[in-house]
């Protein structure tokens, strides 16, 4: 093979394993990304059904209710307009307390349960995850949920 | 007065690293050659300072100056003195401050390495470096000063965070930083080289070793980061494809590519503007990571609180840099022109295959890592990406990776004559194909499928590398440290990538809810709990439970995984309980309190697990002992170096 031909054939194997793994990564991302709803989208129909997507809000006060010496758990995510019971049979993490931000994966059943297979609580008791933030972010918050803001790391200089 | 005096010494640090860039920059350029006597004074300087400034944060924290405000967050009076060392980098301003003081060593390190380089170039590699530097200390001292007094001064610190109270964690960083920093001297290199005009086989053979160093300690810190995360946060993973550990995976695997890139410069005077372009772009990435982790825009375990102005230094200090890098990038690259050819099979070949596929693999994890960042500011919906897009994204372009090593290990520079080493090759990977279908069909007994070729082409890896230096050997030959290092880590990612197949697929978890007495049997073994028992700590209480592991009825282990209240921030932890065997670990997580008795467990039996971090520490050593390798040893007689290196092993 002539240099040139050579340097040929490398450029269009390059191009061409580079459009595969494009196309390819491509086709992952778009099956395997996993949107945010809110309580409030959910009621509104814009969480798709039967499909996994993460759902994530605060641990309504008084909802985690669980049959004694049973795995299985139930609780209430809300973003104080809007709630959505949740189903979860496993070990909850360390953080995950009533009145606390809360991130589930998981699917919505026909009847309105959000059924998930993982609840995360982040690692830092103040720590919120910015969706949820958002989210909670309106007028009709009540005063007692407001909890004393002491971020982990006061802001400085 | 220790925090006033680490100020003052920042502030120091902060004008010496400017000095250092300045001379170490301008003199080369104006031709001034009396300023290149100030470039070392400078560094020394700095140096001085940045440890100065290090040493009173510590002092700080050791004697409990609740009086500064990183201390009194990040520690308390009950604090072991271990942990208050480590509490030093546990959060933002001193991980950063860390970042600079490894800075300053492998700039004070280069310092030693370039003297016995021509002198101009050396002075511009740590004008480089002091500009890197200039732009941390700037940040430190102007968002992120660890010196901050509190007035009044706490009575009582708020504790460290009780995740980061661990061993694992308190070498992570340190490793994971030096690794990431060591970067900065490639990149230093590469534009030195550029500023220069001139890049040669000898640059080369100068930038290989701190780049296999830095590499090194990348891989180590990385295996840490993931030991920890598993037997700490409790979830019994190794890797989750977390935002801030894919930051620090990007720069690995093109770092990955430059050391091979690297290897072709030397040898052969090719790939000269790809090894500079990957230098610039494995340096951005480091540069990227430190913005996405300490800017808060990620969402992660390990992000702290979230600060927009730091975000903006940061990301202008990054457009800098590596607009600057790319630009001037951009205007020599086109210089460096190579001449020499090489055949299709040749080593050179096998080379260019394995950084397109390394740069492919770090583009799809850039990708899935940036995407949510995107989509989320340009108002497409908050979307999440995880092990589903990353998995197979990822192996993808590593699966063939794998059979390119184990093919191009034997493949002779610039000739591609692979014929003659036919045999060795094809034998190993027949060997590594019954090894496989021992152990899917034999030892785990079922799941056949990808499991079936990722075994073999591990298997065949092993095998294919050992093959050469056995070969010399038996010839009586000695064998170079650079032979010794790329054997092992060639053989340990084989390993590697045997030990993560088995865990992927042979993996047994369960989440189930026992009472004293009752038992779980999960993969082959029976757990059968037996209660709980308060527990007592330095500055924490709790319970652990007891479960005892049985096989077949007879006793194998019994483990105490713990549920821990930290007193001062009242925050709940889980320690699991780990025992590791030689072919798997067990491991069980004490959950919450279910009433009637019974409690939540979940218990994984991962076998091999263990071999994922070993293979990754001997991955690093293999670095290390090429890294040492004679001839990267600077003579002072650059011309009388010898072509092949016969004797390397002594001293």
């Amino acid at each position: 093979m002539t240099p040139r031909r050579r340097r040929l054939v490398l450029v269009l194997a390059i191009l061409a394993g580079v459009a595969i793994a494009g196309t390819l990564a491509l086709q992952a991302f778009r099956e395997n990304v996993m949107f945010f709803f809110d309580p409030t989208q959910v009621a509104k129909g814009e969480a798709p059904k039967g499909e996994r997507f993460r759902l994530g809000g605060m641990v309504e006060k008084g909802s985690v209710v669980r049959e004694p010496g049973k795995l299985e758990v139930q609780f209430v995510v809300t973003d104080f307009q809007r709630s959505v019971p949740v189903h979860y049979a496993g070990v909850l993490p360390d953080l995950f307390r009533e009145g606390q931000g809360v991130v589930a994966h998981g699917k919505l059943g026909a009847d309105g349960v959000f059924t998930a297979d993982e609840v995360l609580a982040k690692h830092d008791e103040n720590y919120m995850p910015p969706e949820v933030t958002r989210s909670l972010k309106s007028p009709a918050q009540p005063a007692g949920s407001a909890r004393p803001s002491t971020p982990a790391v006061a802001p400085q200089g | 007065m220790l925090p006033e005096l680490g100020h003052f010494a920042l502030i120091l640090a902060l004008l010496l690293a400017g000095l250092q860039a300045f001379f170490g920059l301008a003199a080369p350029a104006l031709g001034r050659d009396r300023w290149l006597a100030a470039v070392v004074p400078a560094t020394a300087g700095q140096a001085v300072m940045v440890a100065t400034a290090f040493a009173c944060l510590v002092a700080s924290f050791v004697r409990f100056d609740f009086s500064v405000a990183y201390v009194a967050q990040n520690s308390n009076s009950a604090l072991p003195l271990v942990y208050r060392i480590a509490a030093v980098w546990g959060a933002h301003e001193g991980s950063l401050l860390l970042w600079i003081v490894l800075l300053a060593c492998w700039t004070v390190a280069v310092a030693f390495g370039v003297a016995r380089m021509p002198v101009r170039f050396g002075a511009r590699v740590l004008g480089v470096l002091g500009l890197v530097s200039f732009g941390f200390l700037l940040f430190t001292l102007a968002t992120s000063n660890p010196f901050l007094r509190l007035d009044p001064a706490a009575p009582d610190g708020r504790d460290l965070n009780p995740l980061l109270q661990d061993p694992g964690l308190a070498m992570h960083p340190p490793l994971l930083y030096t690794g990431y920093v060591g970067f900065s001297v490639a990149f230093a290199f590469a534009i030195a080289a550029m500023l220069e005009g001139r890049l040669d086989q000898a640059w080369a053979r100068w930038t290989r070793p701190w780049t296999l160093a830095a590499w090194a300690f990348l891989t180590l810190g990385i295996a840490l980061g993931s030991w920890w995360a598993y037997y700490e946060l409790g979830w019994g993973g190794y890797w989750f494809w977390d935002p801030v550990e894919n930051a620090s995976f990007m720069p690995w695997l093109v770092g990955t590519a430059l050391i091979h890139s690297l290897s072709v410069t030397d040898k052969r005077g090719l790939f000269k503007s790809w090894t500079l372009l990957l230098a610039i772009v494995a340096f951005s990435l480091s540069l990227l990571g430190t913005f996405l982790v300490r800017s808060g825009v990620l969402v992660s375990v390990h992000s702290f609180a979230a600060d927009p102005a730091r975000g903006v230094f940061i990301l202008a200090f990054l457009v800098i840099m590596i607009g600057g890098a790319l630009t001037l990038y951009a205007w020599r690259a086109p210089l460096l022109k190579s001449d020499a050819g090489f055949e299709f099979a040749s080593r050179e070949s096998f080379l260019l295959f394995n950084n397109i596929l390394l740069v492919i693999a770090a583009a799809t994890v850039f990708g899935g890592t940036l995407a949510p960042l995107i989509s989320d500011s340009l108002g497409l919906g908050t979307l999440s990406v995880g092990p589903q897009y990353f998995n197979p994204t990822f192996l993808l372009p590593m699966l063939p990776l794998i059979a390119l090593v184990a093919i191009g290990v034997h493949a002779n520079w610039k000739r591609g004559r692979l014929q003659a080493r036919k045999r060795p090759v094809v034998v190993a990977g027949l060997a590594g194909l019954a090894v496989s279908a021992a152990l899917v069909f034999g030892y785990y007994a079922g799941r056949p499928g990808l499991a079936l070729v990722s075994f073999a082409l591990g298997a065949w890896l092993v095998l294919s590398s050992l093959v050469d230096p056995v070969d010399r050997l038996r010839r009586g030959l000695t064998l170079p440290r650079a032979i010794v290092g790329m054997t092992l880590a060639h053989v340990a990612l084989g390993v590697f990538v045997i030990a993560i197949t088995a865990v992927e697929t042979y993996t047994a978890e369960r989440d189930i809810a026992l009472a004293r007495g009752e038992t779980a049997h999960v993969g082959g073994f029976d757990f059968r709990f037996e209660g709980i028992d308060a527990i007592e700590g330095p500055n924490y209480d709790g319970v652990h439970g007891v479960v005892q592991v049985l096989r077949d009825g007879q006793p194998v282990v019994t483990l105490h995984p713990e549920k821990r209240r930290y007193l001062v921030q009242q925050s709940v932890m889980t320690e699991a309980a780990i025992a590791s065997q030689a072919g798997r670990d067990l491991f069980v997580a004490l959950g919450d309190d279910l009433g009637a008795g019974r409690w939540s467990l979940r218990i994984q039996i991962r076998p091999l697990v263990n071999y994922v971090w070993i293979a990754a520490a001997l991955m690093a050593l293999g670095g290390l002992i090429a890294a040492s390798d004679r001839r990267y040893r600077p003579s002072r007689v650059p011309a009388a170096e010898p072509v092949a290196t016969g004797q390397g092993s002594a001293a």
